[in-house]
């Protein structure tokens, strides 16, 4: 039997406040995609009323819903971005 | 070509000197400053969130992506972090080419491509106490 998928889901700005946390840990079957990560955040972080499609980065990178996540990537949850 | 994330103030005049080699005939220079107003609300500061890796990684992708679209390595990009005071420079964008077109058009297409894709998140402090992130809708896309 395959383990369960576990991830910190980072979180910054806007997301982080609403959570109250920096990260938030989901876990999701294997051959789990991004998608499910998102439905699990939504889950165990009520409080953070997310957007429908909301920016998800795997590894430094943006993803969209349908990429696979692996054991030991980085997800990352995106607020819009605001610099310069 | 260097990008940095810089927790100090940005010395726009080294990075001029940085970016400029004998061959260029121009220097576009873009610096982006804390202003004190923001939508009518008097702003005092300015904090940066940053996810650090990520805004790396995407800040280079930016600096070699402007070096095949407009002909020029001689591209500097800084950004600060964490509190940034009014007036300070928070972004600086240098891009040298051998003509001026060229110089402007990577400086300008820079900034506007960064403040859509790097992960950087701006907290701003209002005169009145009060604290809000700046969210315009500036989404990226995947």
């Amino acid at each position: 039997m395959q383990t369960m998928l576990t991830f910190d889901v980072l979180l910054f700005a806007s997301y982080a406040d609403a959570a109250g946390s920096s990260s938030i840990r989901v876990t999701v079957p294997p051959g789990a995609a991004v998608q499910d990560v998102l439905d699990a955040v939504r889950v165990a972080a009520p409080a953070l009323s997310l957007p429908t499609r909301p920016l998800v980065a795997v590894n430094h990178r943006y993803a969209k819903a349908d990429v696979a996540v692996a054991a030991g990537d980085e997800l990352a949850l995106i607020p819009p971005v605001a610099g310069g | 070509m260097r990008t940095a994330l810089v927790g100090k103030p940005i010395d726009v005049a080294a990075i001029a000197a940085e970016v400029v080699s004998p061959e260029d005939g121009a220097l576009s220079l873009f610096i982006g400053t804390v202003r004190n107003s923001n939508q009518g609300r008097a702003v005092d500061a300015i904090e940066y969130n940053v996810y650090a890796p990520m805004a790396e990684r995407e800040m280079t992708a930016l600096a070699h992506e402007a070096a095949a679209q407009f002909g020029t390595s001689h591209i500097v990009i800084e950004h600060r972090t964490g509190y940034v005071a009014l007036g300070e420079a928070s972004v600086a964008i240098a891009v040298a080419h051998p003509h001026r077109a060229n110089a402007m058009d990577a400086s300008r297409w820079i900034i506007e491509a960064l403040k859509t894709r790097v992960p950087i998140w701006k907290l701003e402090h209002y005169t009145d106490g009060t604290r809000e992130w700046v969210e315009h809708g500036q989404v990226p896309h995947a």
